[in-house]
């Protein structure tokens, strides 16, 4: 048996590369969400259900990532980026996952039918909070080269470009909310209460996913102002 | 007394030859993946080439610049001339010494303990001289800037590391061609290793060698030696294939590519620094026992260590290294991916100055803590990705335990060997 170097076992896994690819997973299952909504505003049942089992499957995908960073982040590292807030950065990655799973399950579930006048304002608005998660993706794909350089100099420029981008395409959304959640009041009393109310929590959870996109760049704000 | 020695003269240098060369081997068994373990981790050399590095450079240190180490723990810890009449005492704790830290590394590694060399062997040489001989016989102050050091070289890896890894972010990293500036600078980079190593080299350690030069020959040898090595990286940096795709994915995959050229040049360093201060863990009781058998009593605290002796080390640590090493070094190069070659090279540099320095003023160190001083130095940088904290600590504790248990030993094979030649 050959032992391993000491200056070996002080290199332990950095929590970048999973942390990267869990967003990567987590994006993935975001991205079902448009599609799904296409597939409803068609009426199409069978093809909502496949989606939602998609998602459902990458979310599990993105959990079992999720587990094993946690498991291997030992408590004494001595790394760039403090503990806490690697893991904060996974607990809010998951929750992008775990609302994408929630709106296709409960719109699977209670067969929910978008109302014909604001199908186009859901589509853009699932759209633009996709794109969010996306550009949060986009800046923890940075993270390896923020550890390049030190966390210094113009990079650091470059991912502060990119969470005033994703600050942008938030502020969007709002907006595209705002609109939507008119859009629907000026109908709502047209359709079933009950499906109203659901629907109206869908739009509040699809903004949520912007938001929580949006707390990750602002988890990745924090550990550049370290 | 002088009888005792005389009669026995042969199996005095037999033994202790055989004891260096198990030392020796125990160094280049385990102790050599350490020194290469950032070179290998970061990916620039191949395990065969870093085994071959290994092996060359690992001797020209021991030969070339071992000599003062060697000359420390031959008659720098132990005051010879308390031993007065009694010259054979300094062979039984020399070779006990040997013997206890040769074993206590072989139990050591065996358990996976990161244990030092040097603090086996110093542990070893005061044990036995505190107790066997007399507290006199210790120079404490001599021991005293031994331990300090101990502390201060990783603190001045670190410090060195440090600097080298934000003059590396300042100059290349953090610039609008990254690529273009490392292949201007990493030229430069390479002959400051080559000059450095070079320039300590001969200022101090071939002496022992019997080449001796004044200070503007060696400022010039040691400038042409730079010169040399740098034509040779930059050659190797032409050659390089840029290719920009591969920077789509992680930025700076050109620039690390030509900072892996520094750290083939910056592994040959780390090699040459550990051989030219842990020979002397191995050679320094060998070249005491020798010189007092030699004299026949008359223990000379002035001649040289004859080169033959510094060939025996670097050749033990060359065969450690090819029968049990290489492998050792074959498990290094998996698991790290944390370390590119622009830390690699900001870490190993720093340590192998600063060992080189050391190797200089005759200061044996431990190249393991050293190194982690460089490697801590640039996660300080925030250049790391992550470093498991368990592990420094157990590596710095470790001495701690070393240091009696080389001692304990020690004068246990102390009295065993007067019991038996007495």
């Amino acid at each position: 048996m050959v032992r391993r170097s000491s200056i070996t076992s002080m290199f332990v896994g950095s929590p970048i590369k999973p942390l990267q690819l869990h967003m990567e997973k987590v994006c993935e299952c975001a991205d079902h969400l448009p599609l799904f909504f296409k597939a409803s505003a068609a009426k199409d049942s069978a093809e909502c259900k496949r989606v939602h089992k998609a998602i459902a499957k990458l979310e599990g995908a993105a959990d079992a990532i999720k587990i094993d960073l946690r498991s291997h982040l030992p408590n004494s590292l001595f790394m760039p980026m403090p503990r806490e807030q690697i893991l904060d950065i996974v607990r809010l990655q998951d929750k992008i996952a775990n609302i994408s799973q929630d709106i296709s399950g409960i719109m699977t579930g209670r067969k929910t039918e978008i109302p014909e006048p604001v199908i186009d304002l859901f589509i853009v608005f699932v759209q633009r909070s996709v794109d969010a998660a996306h550009q949060a993706k986009h800046a923890i794909n940075e993270l390896d080269e923020l550890v390049e350089t030190g966390f210094r100099g113009r990079q650091l420029e470059v991912v502060e470009n990119m969470i005033v981008t994703l600050e942008v395409i938030e502020k969007e959304t709002d907006k595209l909310e705002r609109k939507l959640r008119h859009a629907m009041f000026k109908i709502e009393k047209q359709y079933p209460p009950l499906d109203m109310m659901f629907l109206y929590r869908m739009i509040g959870w699809i903004g949520k996913l912007a938001d929580v996109s949006h707390q990750v760049g602002g988890r990745i704000q924090l550990l550049m102002a370290r | 007394m002088e009888s005792v020695l005389v009669s026995h003269a042969a199996i005095y240098i037999g033994l202790a030859v055989v004891f260096g060369l198990f030392m020796a081997w125990g160094i280049g068994a385990n102790d050599v993946a350490n020194a290469m373990g950032t070179s290998v981790g970061s990916k620039s050399l191949t395990f065969k080439q870093a085994v071959m590095i290994a092996a060359v450079f690992e001797l020209a240190g021991a030969v070339l610049a071992g000599g003062e180490v060697t000359a420390t723990i031959r008659k720098g810890i132990i005051d010879v001339s308390s031993l007065g009449s009694t010259p054979e005492l300094l062979v039984y704790g020399m070779l006990a010494s040997l013997l206890a830290a040769g074993i206590w590394l072989l139990v050591a590694s065996r358990q996976g303990w990161p244990v030092s060399t040097t603090h086996s062997i110093v542990g070893a040489i005061v044990g036995f001289g505190a107790v066997g001989i007399g507290m006199d016989a210790v120079h404490w102050d001599k021991v005293g800037t031994i331990v300090g050091s101990w502390v201060s070289s990783p603190l001045l890896a670190g410090t060195i590391s440090f600097l080298l890894f934000r003059s590396i972010q300042k100059l290349v990293i953090d610039t609008d061609n990254p690529v273009a500036m490392a292949k201007r600078y990493v030229p430069i980079y390479i002959f400051i290793v080559g000059f450095v190593i070079a320039m300590v080299t001969m200022v101090k350690g071939l002496k022992h060698v019997g080449i001796s030069m004044d200070m503007n020959q060696n400022i010039l040898v040691a400038a042409a030696v730079g010169v040399a090595i740098m034509l040779i990286g930059s050659a190797m940096i032409r050659r390089i294939n840029i290719d920009p795709d591969a920077d789509r994915d992680f930025h700076f995959t050109n620039m690390e590519k030509i900072f892996g050229v520094l750290m083939i040049f910056t592994a040959m360093a780390i090699a040459f620094a550990h051989g030219s201060n842990d020979v002397a863990n191995a050679i320094g009781p060998v070249s005491a026992v020798v010189a007092i058998v030699q004299s026949a009593g008359e223990i000379a605290s002035k001649s040289a260590t004859p080169a033959w002796i510094l060939w025996l080390g670097g050749g033990g640590i060359v065969l450690g290294l090819a029968t049990y090493g290489h492998k050792v070094i074959a498990t290094v190069g998996s698991g790290i991916t944390e370390l590119t070659p622009s830390r690699g090279f900001a870490a190993t540099l720093g340590a192998a100055v600063t060992i080189v320095l050391a190797s200089a003023i005759g200061l044996p160190i431990s190249t393991t803590h050293t190194l982690v001083g460089g490697v801590l130095g640039v996660g300080l940088a925030r250049g790391i990705g992550a470093l498991n904290g368990d592990v420094i600590k157990t590596i710095f504790m470790s001495w701690i335990v070393t240091l009696p248990a080389g001692a304990g030993l020690a004068i246990c094979f102390f009295f065993i060997f007067k019991g038996i030649f007495t």
